[in-house]
């Protein structure tokens, strides 16, 4: 809300000499947050004074142009009383006229962006121009530079400042309303928080105060079919109004320097009164309108051609304002075509009705109508003074649009009665923990307009312009803000002991860290994703990850759902690093994706109690599962190359050893299978499993899906689901025991088919040897001529010890057969010679 | 060469005079002091005292004298190489001394060769931050409390007193999922945590929930459709406004500095009755000098979220009972702080994986 202080200085006084800053700053700390002081005149400085043009000599110019040599009557203003010589381009203006004059040494805003503009003394057009006779472009009051601004002719005398006649010396104060603080949409509801803020205000007057007339049988027949709708329908006639009549220069300013566009007399009197009272105000070009207005819901499938131009399908829930001519009107958020005030209307028939705040809540989202009178409708606006503010639109449409009032006055139904609320006397203390006495609570209550009666427990009736002030927590919170939020102490409370973070929160900072020290970075995206993207990642069409949720309103229709994998975002970052030059990269990301189980609704449950267990079991269950996921991918060298020797490059391996790594540090050993899953390439890709589940994949990245995320071949990624990493996690660690007999190490080289997984024939060697087995190890593999077409040869270093004697002689020999025996058994091996 | 002597019985032997004794073991220091080197020196070894050195072969001979003269000559001969061996272990631990120096010498490598082989990793500065966060209030004896980030409506606004018609679900653009009679959101707030904190633990309870919000904000300098949020929520018996203002004041001093505080303004959110927006002091210009601060832009304060003291209704929902149990919670975005706390003017490096920004804080900020 944009108010101009001048205007909510008309409603209240301050003490002389607070400055507009003191104003704003008490306004913020109460609730009425400082936006922004916005003065049209801030950028002029120097003598800008009112000047009476004396003599023009039109001179014609060479480039065909003709100036006007003028002189003018400053006053004293120039020090010298002498008539100032100004060379001035525009013509609409003759001598007596008075105008905005500025003198050398001012400096005014410039235009378009070019900065202040020093104004002096300089030779033009052969004559010494010492000032100029200023346009409203030029003061920063419009784009209006076709002719210099002519004064009226009693705007004052030449030399005195013309600042307050140009309301150039106006300050607008924007402040951010609150939701709760409809009242303070007005200059009324501004201006009664200047008086319960600032210290000294006084002497409140109410815009909404006036004596109205009674109302009478002979207005404009309405008729209200829905009086929970629409509660009060007040209808006045103005005819024999000018619709040529200007409105008056104040009311331009100040509508404008509230941020909305002057149009009309008639139109700008209704926004005038609207910005003043809070209270929207209609107007009908009376003789478009046929028969009685009646107020109804609206019937599914009616339309209505609103004053934008916009053709509406309405709803049953719509309050529509209707005549014999069918709907004239959207009750409360906009007006129709065909009854529209226009440049011939000369009699206006007034509406100031009030209306349910939720029916115009949503009116205006099914219909996306954001307009002034909406925002203040569905918000709350007082319903008593609907009388007051038609009383005074229509003194307004007379008084300036040379109309008579009708004397008819329409008024039906009445506003409805605020609630009597028990509010314990002491609630403001016990919410705030400063000592607020009962005295202060209804000191401060009735300040902010509340009636208030008893003690002990109070019964709080709250003003009509607050329909915000329902419970008795809402009445604490007028007391305190008038106290002060910046009176409240600060006192820690004290907590009971805490178990500190949960066992997995631990782990997800132990997983994270341990990542970070293998070397790869972690980065945060957004979780959304699109058919594109899955597509990109080589998915079958009956791949589960496919089966995304959608939202209704995405951002963009590329990334529409929620994603079932954090892959596409990991790989296009890493694709955005290589293409940044960083082409060696390893990140990370844990997020949480989405996996829909298409389980039905999530009820919306009541709210005066708790929901019952199954209640809130059953939203749970209504959604989507969201398991933590785990992801990485690297590409380009692992190790860089230099004069220790050659880079090494990332390879599948190096994904898998991610997982194994996080694996280990969560006590957990990962064992591996050939697996063929997209993104992955099929020959290259590790099913990743612990304790016997499934808990995702790893290796290579398919070359296709390489260059889909612009990453170069070779590139490898890992996607685990790290909530099963985490519930499987070794909580006590026991403690290891071990030998300290001497060691027997014995290496055998197996040839197995190529095709045999070396996780099998290493299973097998350790069952094999049984448990004298310390330690086994793969040191080498060889394919060649020397081990044959399709054949792999394996070398495996084992280590035997037993805990409590040293081994004899054989006995380490005769384990290793037996590993190797059944390992030959399993797979087939044969032990190279 | 002799063998022992026992036909006859001569009186002297030649090698094992005095002089001759002397004469060898002269030789031999003369020649123990002239190896430069400990090849040198072994040869020298082999010469002088090794099995077929004279000295040796003259230690033979003593078996030759009568046993009168025997010990007299072992004496000697003993003496003798006492002498030469001490004096090659010296030697010896002299050039094995100077051999060691040369190696060492030989050996010297240039130290500033670079040594870095493998990348740095590092953790997103958001998840550093959050985590910092946590382990402030954990250290108050909070705990972490944590939700899904699709949630239901119910939770996300019915609950905390955000109803269908409340003009306040506007200011939170929300995502809605499909199909819409599901009734399911990308929660807009941590707060739907707080519900679920209530619904399934009894007071006292001491939480704060950092995670991540949604909202139809477009990708820009200031805004982001996800970004971070941390909640606090206590509720206990006899919770004040002041308690919030303790918390707060606390937490603002340990994440941006000693001294630094919090302003109340009231303010409005439909979960919090009375409801304040929180500033922080400036910990730049600490509200000396605003008016050339970059960081709070000349206001000496910096806004930091909002709070209040938890609106009954919502305690009923959640099956907390008003009368006897009050609460406050507070909201700050992670996000926000941390771009103030560490001088980040947009958000945007925060989501884009460029691994530049995140190696950048390492492990800790």
């Amino acid at each position: 809300m944009k108010a101009p202080l001048s205007w909510i200085l008309d409603h209240v006084d301050v003490p002389a000499g607070t400055t507009t800053d003191e104003i704003t700053d008490r306004l913020t700390l109460t609730g009425l947050k400082l936006e922004a002081i916005e003065s049209a005149g801030r950028d002029i400085t120097g003598p800008l004074v009112i000047g009476r043009v004396l003599t023009m000599e039109p001179e014609p110019q060479k480039n065909g142009k003709t100036i006007n040599w003028c002189t003018v009557d400053v006053g004293d203003a120039n020090g010298t009383g002498e008539p100032q010589g100004i060379v001035c381009g525009a013509h609409n203006f003759k001598p007596g006229d008075l105008v905005a004059t500025v003198l050398p040494g001012g400096v005014l805003p410039g235009s378009h962006g070019s900065g202040p503009v020093e104004i002096g003394a300089r030779k033009t057009y052969g004559h010494l121009s010492a000032g100029m006779i200023c346009s409203a472009q030029e003061l920063g009051l419009g784009d209006d530079h076709d002719g210099i601004i002519v004064l009226p002719a009693d705007a004052g005398e030449p030399g005195q400042d013309v600042r307050p006649v140009l309301g150039l010396d106006e300050e607008t104060i924007e402040f951010e309303i609150n939701p709760d603080r409809a009242y303070a949409l007005s200059i009324r509801g501004i201006a009664r928080e200047v008086l319960v803020s600032v210290e000294g205000a006084s002497n409140f007057r109410d815009p909404a105060v006036r004596d109205t007339p009674a109302a009478n049988a002979d207005g404009h027949s309405v008729v209200v079919d829905d009086a929970e709708g629409c509660p009060v329908f007040v209808a006045r006639r103005v005819t024999g109004f000018d619709p040529a009549a200007p409105t008056p220069d104040f009311m331009v300013q100040r509508i404008t320097a509230a941020g909305m566009r002057p149009i009309s007399l008639a139109v700008d009197i209704t926004n005038y009164v609207m910005l003043e009272t809070g209270r929207p105000i209609h107007g009908y070009d009376a003789d478009k309108l046929t028969g009685a207005i009646v107020v109804r819901r609206a019937r599914d499938g009616e339309r209505l051609t609103t004053l934008d131009g916009t053709d509406r399908t309405l709803d049953a829930g719509d309050l529509v304002v209707t005549d014999d001519s069918g709907i004239i009107g959207l009750g409360g958020v906009m007006g129709g075509e065909t009854t529209e005030m226009s440049g011939t209307t000369t009699s206006v028939l007034v509406e100031s009705a009030h209306w349910d705040a939720v029916s115009m809540f949503r009116t205006g989202r099914r219909h996306k109508i954001t307009s002034e009178a909406g925002k203040r409708n569905e918000r709350g606006v007082d319903p008593t003074i609907c009388e007051a503010a038609a009383d005074r639109v229509v003194a307004l449409l007379v008084e300036h649009g040379g109309g008579q009032a009708d004397p008819g006055v329409t008024v039906v139904g009445t506003p409805p009665a605020m609630p009597v609320i028990d509010v314990p006397g002491d609630l403001a203390a016990r919410v705030s923990g400063m000592p607020i006495t009962e005295e202060q609570s209804i000191e401060c209550l009735r300040a902010v307009g509340c009636d208030v009666d008893g003690s002990g427990t109070l019964s709080v009736t709250p003003p009509p312009w607050r329909p915000d002030l329902t419970d008795a927590q809402d009445f604490s919170e007028e007391v305190i803000r008038l106290v002060g939020y910046d009176r409240v102490p600060s006192v820690l409370p004290t907590p009971p002991s805490g178990r500190g973070l949960t066992r997995a929160q631990q782990l997800r900072r132990r997983v994270g860290r341990t990542l970070a020290g293998d070397g790869f970075v972690e980065v945060v995206t957004f979780p959304f994703v699109g058919a594109a993207d899955l597509d990109a990642l080589g998915l079958p069409a009956d791949d589960a990850r496919r089966d995304v949720l959608r939202l209704s309103n995405p951002l963009s229709a590329e990334a529409g759902s929620m994603t079932t994998t954090l892959l596409p975002g990991l790989l296009r970052a890493a694709g955005k690093n290589v293409g940044h030059g960083n082409t060696d990269v390893a990140i990370f990301e844990t997020g949480t994706v989405t996996l829909p189980r298409h389980s039905g609704p999530a009820a919306i449950l009541p709210v005066d109690r708790r929901p019952t267990d199954e209640e809130f079991a059953a939203l749970d269950a209504a959604l989507p599962a969201q398991p933590l996921h785990l992801a990485v991918v690297a590409s380009g060298e692992a190790t860089s190359g230099g004069w220790w020797g050659d880079a090494r490059p990332v390879t599948w391996a190096d994904a898998v050893e991610a997982v194994r790594s996080v694996s280990a540090a969560l006590g957990l050993e990962v064992s591996v299978s050939s697996a063929d899953r997209a993104p992955w390439h099929p020959g290259r890709c590790a099913e990743l499993s612990v304790d016997g589940a499934v808990i995702g994949h790893a290796g290579e990245v398919h070359p296709t899906v390489c260059q889909a995320f612009g990453l170069p071949k070779r590139a490898v990624a890992a996607e685990v689901d790290l909530d099963l990493l985490l519930e499987r996690a070794v909580h006590l660690r026991q403690a290891p025991t071990f030998s300290s007999y001497p060691v027997a190490k014995e290496d055998v080289a197996l040839v197995v088919d190529t095709s045999v997984p070396a996780a099998d024939v290493e299973a097998a060697l350790r069952e094999g040897a049984g448990e004298l087995l310390e330690s086994i190890r793969l040191f080498d593999v060889y394919t060649g001529d020397q081990v044959g077409e399709g054949k792999k040869s394996l070398a495996y270093a084992l280590r035997f010890r037993a805990l409590d004697r040293t081994l004899k002689e054989g006995e380490a020999a005769a384990a290793r057969d037996a590993a190797v025996a059944l390992a030959a058994e399993r797979t087939g091996a044969v032990q190279r010679a | 060469m002799s063998g022992p002597n026992t036909d006859y019985d001569p009186v002297e032997v030649t090698p094992l005079k005095a002089e001759q004794v002397d004469a060898m073991r002269e030789a031999a220091l003369a020649a123990i002091a002239d190896a430069t080197d400990l090849d040198g020196l072994k040869q020298v070894r082999l010469d002088h005292a090794g099995d077929r050195s004279p000295i040796a072969l003259a230690n033979r001979e003593i078996g030759a004298l009568p046993p009168q003269a025997r010990k007299d000559a072992g004496q000697r001969i003993g003496k003798a190489r006492g002498a030469i061996n001490q004096s090659l272990a010296a030697r010896q631990a002299v050039l094995e001394a100077e051999h060691e120096e040369r190696m060492l010498a030989e050996e010297g490598v240039d130290v500033s060769l670079p040594t870095t082989r493998s990348r740095r990793g590092g953790r997103h500065p958001l998840t550093l931050q959050s985590e910092l966060i946590a382990d402030l209030f954990v250290a108050m004896g909070y705990e972490v409390a944590e939700g899904p980030v699709v949630e239901a409506e119910w939770l996300n606004f019915d609950a905390l007193n955000l109803g269908r018609d409340h003009p306040a679900r506007t200011m939170q653009d929300t995502f809605w999922t499909e199909p819409a009679e599901n009734h399911v959101v990308l929660r807009t707030q941590t707060s739907p945590v707080q519900a679920r904190t209530m619904l399934t633990r009894k007071p006292p309870i001491y939480v704060v929930c950092p995670g991540r919000v949604f909202r139809t904000d477009e990708y820009d300098a200031t805004h982001s459709p996800m970004f971070h949020q941390v909640e606090g929520l206590v509720v206990d018996e006899g919770i004040t406004m002041a308690h919030l203002k303790g918390t707060l004041d606390h937490f603002a001093s340990q994440l941006f500095g000693d001294g630094i505080t919090t302003r109340f303004r009231p303010s409005y959110f439909p979960f919090t009755e009375p409801s304040a927006e929180v500033d922080v002091k400036c910990f730049v210009c600490r509200g000396i000098d605003p008016e050339s601060c970059r960081t709070c832009r000349g206001e000496g304060w910096i806004e930091w979220g909002g709070c209040g003291v938890v609106n009954p209704r919502v305690l009923i929902a959640c099956g907390v009972d008003p009368d006897v149990y009050s609460g406050f919670a507070f909201g700050m975005g992670i996000d926000r702080s941390f771009m103030f706390r560490h001088n980040l003017e947009d958000l945007r490096p925060l989501f884009e994986g460029d691994v530049r920004f995140s190696a950048a804080f390492g492990s800790e900020i």
